[in-house]
């Protein structure tokens, strides 16, 4: 028999105690993991998305660059123009690699919904903003001819609210042109779901703007400066140039700022646990004052003590941790949803990614922290003086 | 004869509150190996404070203590408590009142739970086993404490006590908690224990009739030895 078969078996002693701290324990690791896992699903999708965005500027007409970065994240209202041929222009310069130009149009259909909403219309030219959004794929149907002048493609979600499928008959607002539909997107996650797609020139003769554009999508060849690019882009009237790398960062800011109040809810959590262990062991240590008073009578040394109620302090967290990781990974899915259902943005991709770190990461801390809050409880054990405990008898 | 115990003038004062309690008053005594010494007198007689100041349990606040012919206290030496549990560890075995076994060990793991802080000490199967069959508790070694009788606890706690093969054993009243015939049948096995085996007894007791086992009584009377 060894000092560990001791421990373990001293822990069986008040078993529901032992399991309800080892419950506390598990519920503190599984709050953990999940932060923690969360932290890096969010970031590492957000990155994904807006890097698969396709672009690596965008230009606009000028206005408020958050209500920019809004355009291309969420789609927009209250839009502004540019014109055609300065678009164009910039799209045949020379660094220019790939560009795409947009017209987005928003228009409020009081049948949406319960309380009426905006749908939102995007004009994309057929021969390029394919090539630049690659990650779209088609549930059924494919993209509109290059020529085409009534076909369009819905969005996931937009199919689904218009209750359309490949083949179906649409009438525009504004227009008593049927367009028939010829594709539907896979489901992304994105804005790009609630959108309907139309021909650049269709969409603006649609809804009235000749000879204007929203948007334009540029990616740059490598070799370009691009901080030099932005810089000429700066010299044009009436434009504003959002860089994909600035507004990546900009976000990444923003949650970074979130990341500190999950972090800090992760400590919180890490307290409870250490607390929750101290005041376990500690009370465990005043009901065997006595016996540890005899142990040490029949030769246990303080260091003897000392490391029986750590072992016994470990076990608890580690057990307590190995359980909290399991019941993490396991509900993932679960905590996902509940994350997706809260938040008013979530990227696509997984939003909670426990990996190795993580999961090594948690189960040292946890344990860690449950060691340092199994200290004061075993300094105490390990100074008991076994004529006291006699004494008490 | 062979002096195994000698006190000399062994005095304990402690304070409560602002008074001063002698509770050990320049008390001298020897014992011999394989005596059988039975501490008698009144509650609050000293008797336990002396037992703890022989079992290195405790330091005295002056006189001299030498076991097997080595200064224990006295001469200007007082012991940490590091070095006492190393003397206890290697002299004494202890029985309590109260028999403080682990719930949660078997009988077999209560006997052997000295030897976890002492690993140089483990028995070999034979030793244990020929101790429990001594005792009679060998049919029992993987029962729990709380499958055995009052009787049976203390003869676990007895073999507990013995197991790393001590010189001297400590009872400080060992049969507090039993029934008569309970008391008499650990009354014999520390008798026998002392005649077969040859270790010196010590035995802290109320009960005249356990302490006529003994070659040797001390008998205290406000922390002052009688006789």
């Amino acid at each position: 028999m060894n000092i560990f078969q001791v421990s373990s078996k001293n822990l069986l002693r008040r078993k529901l105690r032992t399991f309800f701290t080892v419950f506390g324990i598990m519920l503190s690791t599984w709050v953990l993991v999940t932060l923690l896992g969360f932290n890096k699903g969010y970031e590492q999708s957000l990155s994904n998305s807006i890097d698969g965005m396709g672009f690596q500027i965008v230009l606009t007409a000028k206005g408020c660059p958050y209500e920019a970065a809004t355009l291309m994240l969420k789609g927009g209202t209250g839009l502004r123009y540019m014109p055609e041929d300065l678009v164009r222009d910039v799209a045949s310069r020379p660094e220019v690699l790939q560009a795409t130009a947009m017209l987005m149009h928003a228009e409020f259909d009081p049948n949406k919904g319960e309380n009426g909403g905006t749908t939102v219309f995007l004009g994309v030219d057929p021969k390029t903003y394919p090539s630049m959004k690659p990650y779209l794929q088609f549930k059924q149907g494919a993209w509109f001819a290059d020529d085409a002048k009534d076909e369009i493609v819905l969005g996931y979600e937009a199919a689904e609210l218009e209750q359309r499928e490949v083949g179906d008959l649409m009438i525009l607002p504004g227009s008593e042109v049927e367009y028939k539909v010829v594709g539907i997107l896979s489901r992304t996650g994105t804005q790009d779901d609630g959108m309907i797609y139309l021909p650049l020139t269709a969409t603006q003769k649609v809804f009235k703007k000749e000879g204007e554009l929203t948007m334009l999508g540029i990616r740059l060849k490598p070799s370009v400066d691009q901080n030099a690019f932005e810089e000429s882009l700066y010299q044009l009237p009436d434009v504003q140039v959002v860089s994909m790398a600035q507004v990546k960062n900009t976000i990444m800011s923003l949650v970074s700022s979130a990341k500190a109040i999950v972090m800090s809810i992760a400590f919180i959590a890490f307290l409870i646990a250490m607390f929750g262990v101290l005041n376990t062991v500690l009370m465990s240590v005043f009901e065997r004052f006595q016996e540890i008073g005899i142990l040490k009578s029949m030769g246990a040394l303080p260091k003897d003590i000392f490391k029986m109620i750590l072992i016994e302090t470990t076990l608890l967290c580690a057990i307590g941790g190995l359980f909290g990781i399991v019941i993490a990974y396991g509900f993932s899915g679960l905590s996902e949803a509940a994350i997706r259902y809260f938040l008013p943005f979530a990227p696509t991709g997984s939003l909670i990614i426990i990996d190795t770190f993580i999961v090594v990461f948690s189960f040292i801390s946890i344990t860690l922290i449950g060691l340092i809050g199994g200290i004061y409880p075993a300094w105490r054990a390990s100074h008991i003086r076994p004529l006291d405990s006699i004494r008490s008898e | 004869m062979n002096r195994f115990i000698e006190a000399h003038d062994l005095t304990k004062t402690y304070s409560r509150g602002a008074e001063q309690i002698t509770a050990l008053n320049n008390v001298s005594f020897a014992v011999d190996k394989g005596d059988i010494v039975s501490v008698v007198g009144a509650s609050g007689s000293g008797k336990t404070t002396l037992v703890n100041v022989l079992g290195c349990l405790d330091n005295p606040s002056s006189g001299t203590l030498m076991i097997n012919h080595k200064v224990i206290f006295g001469e200007g030496k007082l012991l940490s408590e590091p070095a006492l549990t190393k003397i206890r560890r290697a002299t004494f075995g202890y029985v309590f009142q109260k028999f403080f076994l682990i719930p949660t060990l078997s009988v077999k793991e209560n006997i052997l739970l000295p030897s976890v802080f002492q690993p140089d000490h483990t028995p070999d199967d034979e030793s244990l086993y020929q101790l429990m069959d001594m005792l009679g508790i060998a049919r029992r070694e993987n029962h729990l404490p709380s499958q055995l009788s009052g009787g049976e606890m203390q003869r676990v706690a007895i073999a507990r006590a013995l197991i790393h093969k001590p010189e001297v054993l400590i009872a400080d009243e060992p049969t507090g908690n039993l029934d008569s015939k309970r008391s008499n049948e650990i009354k014999d096995l520390l008798l026998r224990l002392n005649q077969e085996n040859g270790i010196t007894v010590i035995i802290v007791t109320h009960n005249p009739d356990i302490a006529k086992i003994g070659n040797k009584t001390l008998e205290l009377v406000d922390g002052k030895l009688m006789g």
